[in-house]
């Protein structure tokens, strides 16, 4: 009898699974502009690098993670990189209110009901997925520290070098 | 005898359900109010840290505790 307890126990203390492996196409996502306008499927966006990125008002990496955001944009933009912040806020004016303190200069969409995040696997703050130009997820990174930023931006430039 | 045994397992199983049965994971995106100051186990993180880096310069040991220098030299 011990012996099936601790069975369950066993059972029961392992965490649930699920994985979004690379070298996979990004799932098709329902997203919004500020305006409420729905955003292009990543499909449309084929042939440049995407760089999407999870955040929320309250996480304190992805505050720190914006300035880095801000200048991949303005370094790489130019070279075909598209940086898409997906917030993930539960109150909407929270989102709002940190928008207009750190003003970025990339793409900022919301997930409404969360269920990219969901078909993403999100499952930390923030959470940062990079396409390729063939349209595939090269690269799933969790979470931000300053010290792998230049990793970052190696690989970034990698992709952005390839030829579809 | 036994029959006393087997009683308490099966409620201490019950117990056990019961008790799991009020676990759900939170997902990253509801996390916002758990992220909240309020809500830390120590209301108090600055106070405690600057209690900890105290203590660990009057009793004279390594500097787990302070951010700067070791040794217990009350340093920053």
């Amino acid at each position: 009898m011990t012996r099936y307890l601790f069975l369950v126990f066993f059972l029961l203390s392992l965490p649930v699974a699920a994985h979004f492996e690379g070298d996979t196409p990004p799932p098709h996502c329902s997203l919004n502009y500020q305006d409420g306008s729905q955003v292009q499927d990543w499909q449309a966006m084929k042939g440049q690098v995407i760089y999407i990125d999870f955040w929320a008002s309250w996480c304190p990496p992805c505050v720190k993670s914006f300035p880095f955001m801000n200048q991949l944009s303005q370094d790489f933009k130019e070279r075909g990189l598209q940086v898409i912040g997906v917030n993930l806020d539960e109150k909407r004016a929270e989102a709002e209110a940190f928008l207009n303190q750190y003003s970025p200069n990339f793409t900022v969409v919301f997930d409404l009901d969360k269920q990219c995040a969901k078909d993403f696997n999100v499952i930390a703050m923030p959470s940062t997925y990079i396409i390729d130009k063939k349209g595939f997820v090269r690269h799933i990174h969790r979470g931000f520290r300053p010290n792998e930023t230049e990793t970052m931006r190696e690989l970034i430039d990698a992709l952005l070098n390839e030829t579809i | 005898m036994k029959k006393c045994s087997s009683v308490f397992t099966s409620l201490f199983l019950l117990g056990v359900i019961t008790i799991l049965s009020g676990c759900s994971s939170v997902a990253p995106w509801e996390r916002g109010v758990l992220a909240k100051p309020q809500m830390a186990l120590d209301p108090h993180p600055l106070q405690s840290g600057v209690r900890m880096h105290n203590y660990g310069s009057r009793e004279g040991g390594a500097g787990t505790n302070a951010e700067g220098g070791g040794g217990g030299c009350g340093c920053y």
